[in-house]
């Protein structure tokens, strides 16, 4: 059998056709592909990858995916330091998740100006079951202008000074209870060859904890609170001259572990530096203890990881029961999601977000889920000490801030990141990095 | 009137011709062009990236063109381009005339030398962060004191490994460049450079080396334009750090418009990035001389 001449240079036009249009449908779908939808009716939710975290979340979406099986939420995963980037371009480009999570703060101030998220005010009120059902505490930094534009999730998270305990022994030092005790403790411990802090300081807010508590310290929580008050050279207060003098006396002490610039927290590199016995002490989130549970092999099993409370500085105003950190973590709803991704959302948000299960997860990971009356639970748990000790942090701190790169603005923060690496670089001396930091007061 | 206007109907393989051209040009247009004019157009506008983009006439201009950090980020990224220019050139010279020889053993070094060129940057910025961590990496694994510095943690230092790390990454693309170039060169001419008495070293400095002018412009043009646009490699590595030690004009944008939120200054720096890489390939075009087009092959 032959075949027609005609037919065959049909097909092979449609052959070249198809070659040449593939490409330029491919890249068409992939720039496509990335929006919310996907199809049926469903929700998106973008939230941070590494584990154990990562798991919990993703149980959560699981166990609301089964008992919804008419609708859908579709989840993807980025690292901490990528989604940040990541979720602000998705926003503004019309691309953003239903679900936005974040930090509440500054950055959920942005997108409630530019009316990207949802206002949540009448419902929180209409499901008062879901408001009642976590710690009161945990609104503020959901709340801009005296309306709710996000639902608190997870866990509140102080920053703690966690500290290798067989370390200490071995060099024969007790935990510090001041300042001085830590500008003491660090030549013992370079001494024998072991860095006294751990630090991830590529990741930029990893050193800014450090200036958190030094701030607070020195000058209690009003000398930052005038930066986001907008009060006119905040930054060149006498205490945050001294704050950050302090730190770098430290950086030059060798208080932090060689190479701390280039490491990042992403890679939980830090606290592998502490459970390896690598480096004495570390300044972390609480969410870092399940992490070092889960990596550490029996490190924390064992009671090899300490924890305490920052410790005051002499002559300081700050009260030493203040603590830093999340006060919890933010589920928003975008106002570009269709109708019905915005009932899936709601639905997820009042019977899918911190239900028992969930609850129990985090506990599991020695993190402190913001769910009310979970005290038997955690007094159960195999991490009861910690969460005890977490708990005791976040209900007693007489002031509990939020960690300053979530209440800034974006450009402020950035800013700020820019200038604590260098500050920790030494390359900027205090007074220029309050000079760099004035400029962008209220910005 | 097809008479008056005295032009030829076009008719033929000819007319077609335009059409070939026309799929390229619509992607150029729309993935190049508009996205071009789109920066020049922001970069008179304030913009978070999320909100509504307002007009603000020259203040981005001014905040980017007063910042000190432009000037450091200019230096950074002509050091850079300078030093990876450096180091690449003489090597990839040399590994492209030492893979050119038809030897086996030649043609399969030439495969393993060519390997970095398959992986992705990001990639390579990943694997170069681990085996130089300080305290994980390889030094500190092998116990070689030599190894174990704080590698991306010293701004010099720092500076020193991304010239590396681009280096290792892209010679091999351009010793495949040169690689070509020599094998280009008529044998006549190494015969009777042999009946005059030249040994190799003279061979390489009177003939090889003369007749791959052009292609070291080539692979000049694309290593000093390539070199403005160095991006991710970097961002993994150091994310421009240790406080901006490497911090070229690219991750100075970037961290500006997508960090920072503020796309109008990060527009500016984009322009600049545009106007800058036009300067400097008309430049090299330049430098090749007006005959760049000749062919020297039968010249010499």
């Amino acid at each position: 059998m032959d075949i027609p001449v005609s037919r065959r240079a049909l097909s092979r036009r449609t052959l070249l056709g198809l070659a040449a249009g593939l490409p330029v449908s491919a890249a068409l779908t992939a720039c496509g592909s990335s929006g919310p939808g996907g199809g049926n009716v469903g929700a998106t939710y973008w939230y941070l990858s590494s584990q154990p975290q990562e798991g919990v979340r993703a149980g959560a979406v699981k166990a609301f995916n089964k008992a919804h099986p008419k609708t859908r939420i579709k989840d993807t995963t980025f690292q901490n330091d990528a989604y940040k980037t990541k979720i602000k371009s998705a926003i503004g480009a019309g691309q953003a998740p239903t679900i936005i999570y974040g930090w509440g703060g500054g950055t959920l101030r942005t997108y409630v100006e530019a009316g990207q998220v949802e206002d949540l005010t009448s419902w929180m009120g209409e499901h008062s079951e879901v408001k009642k059902r976590v710690f009161p505490s945990s609104f503020g930094a959901a709340t801009v202008n005296g309306r709710i534009y996000a639902l608190p999730c997870e866990c509140v998270q102080p920053i703690i000074l966690y500290y290798n305990k067989r370390l200490f022994e071995q060099v024969g030092v007790n935990p510090p209870e001041s300042w001085d005790d830590i500008m003491a403790l660090v030549p013992r411990f370079n001494a024998k060859g072991i860095a006294p802090f751990a630090l991830g300081g590529q990741s930029q807010w990893t050193n800014m904890m450090w200036l958190e508590f030094l701030f607070d310290r020195i000058g209690g929580p009003e000398v930052f609170q005038a930066v986001i008050e907008g009060e006119k050279n905040a930054w060149s207060n006498p205490a945050a001259l001294t704050a950050l003098a302090k730190v770098q006396e430290l950086v030059k002490a060798g208080g932090f572990i060689k190479g701390f610039s280039s490491i990042t927290a992403d890679s939980n590199a830090d606290q592998a530096l502490l459970y390896t016995g690598k480096a004495a002490m570390m300044l972390h989130g609480a969410w870092s203890y399940g992490i070092q549970q889960a990596d550490g092999g029996d490190f924390v099993s064992s009671g090899g990881l300490g924890y305490m409370n920052f410790p005051p500085v002499a002559g300081g105003k700050g009260d030493p029961s203040n603590s830093f950190g999340n006060p919890a973590q933010y589920l928003s709803i975008s106002s570009k999601a269709s109708a019905e991704e915005k009932e899936v959302a709601k639905e997820f948000f009042a019977n899918g977000v911190l239900q028992d299960a969930e609850v129990k997860q985090w506990i599991g990971i020695g993190s402190l889920p913001i769910r009310v009356g979970t005290e038997k639970l955690l007094a159960a748990s195999k991490s009861a000490d910690f969460l005890q000790f977490t708990y005791g942090i976040a209900s007693k701190a007489k002031t509990f801030g939020q960690s300053w790169d979530q209440a800034l603005s974006p450009m402020a923060a950035e800013t700020l990141l820019d200038n604590i690496s260098k500050l920790f670089q030494l390359s900027v001396s205090p007074k220029q990095f309050a000079g760099n930091l004035n400029a962008v007061i209220g910005k | 009137m097809s008479a008056l206007t005295g032009r030829p109907p076009r008719r033929g393989p000819r007319g077609i011709l335009p059409w070939l051209a026309a799929p390229a040009l619509v992607v150029f247009v729309c993935f190049a062009v508009v996205p071009l004019v789109g920066v020049f157009v922001l970069s008179f506008t304030t913009w978070d990236g999320i909100g509504a983009i307002h007009a603000a006439g020259l203040s981005s201009w001014r905040t980017v063109l007063t910042d000190p950090g432009l000037p450091h980020a200019l230096q950074v990224t002509f050091l850079v381009m300078i030093a990876s220019w450096a180091v690449q050139t003489p090597l990839s010279i040399l590994l492209g005339t030492f893979m050119a020889g038809r030897q086996r053993y030649r043609a399969a070094l030439g495969v393993v030398y060519f390997i970095p060129l398959l992986l992705s940057s990001a990639a390579i910025a990943v694997a170069y962060k681990a085996l130089l961590d300080p305290n994980f990496g390889l030094g500190a694994g092998l116990k070689i004191g030599a190894l174990s510095k704080d590698w991306l943690g010293r701004p010099g230092l720092a500076f020193g490994v991304v010239v590396f790390v681009v280096s290792w990454q892209f010679i091999p693309f351009h010793s495949l460049i040169y690689q070509a170039g020599v094998q280009q060169i008529p044998k006549s001419l190494y015969e009777a450079s042999q009946l005059d008495g030249a040994g190799r070293i003279r061979q390489f400095f009177s003939i090889t080396l003369p007749q791959l002018k052009y292609t070291i412009i080539t692979s000049s043009t694309l290593m000093v334009v390539g070199s403005l646009t160095f991006f991710d490699l970097i961002w993994v590595l150091t994310e421009g750090g240790p406080g901006d030690a490497t911090r070229v004009l690219a991750l100075d944008m970037y961290k500006r418009g997508w960090r920072g939120s503020q796309m109008g200054p990060a527009s500016a720096i984009a322009t600049i990035l545009v106007l800058v890489g036009l300067a400097l390939a008309l430049l090299l075009r330049r430098l090749g001389g007006r005959d760049a087009g000749e062919s020297q092959l039968e010249g010499a």
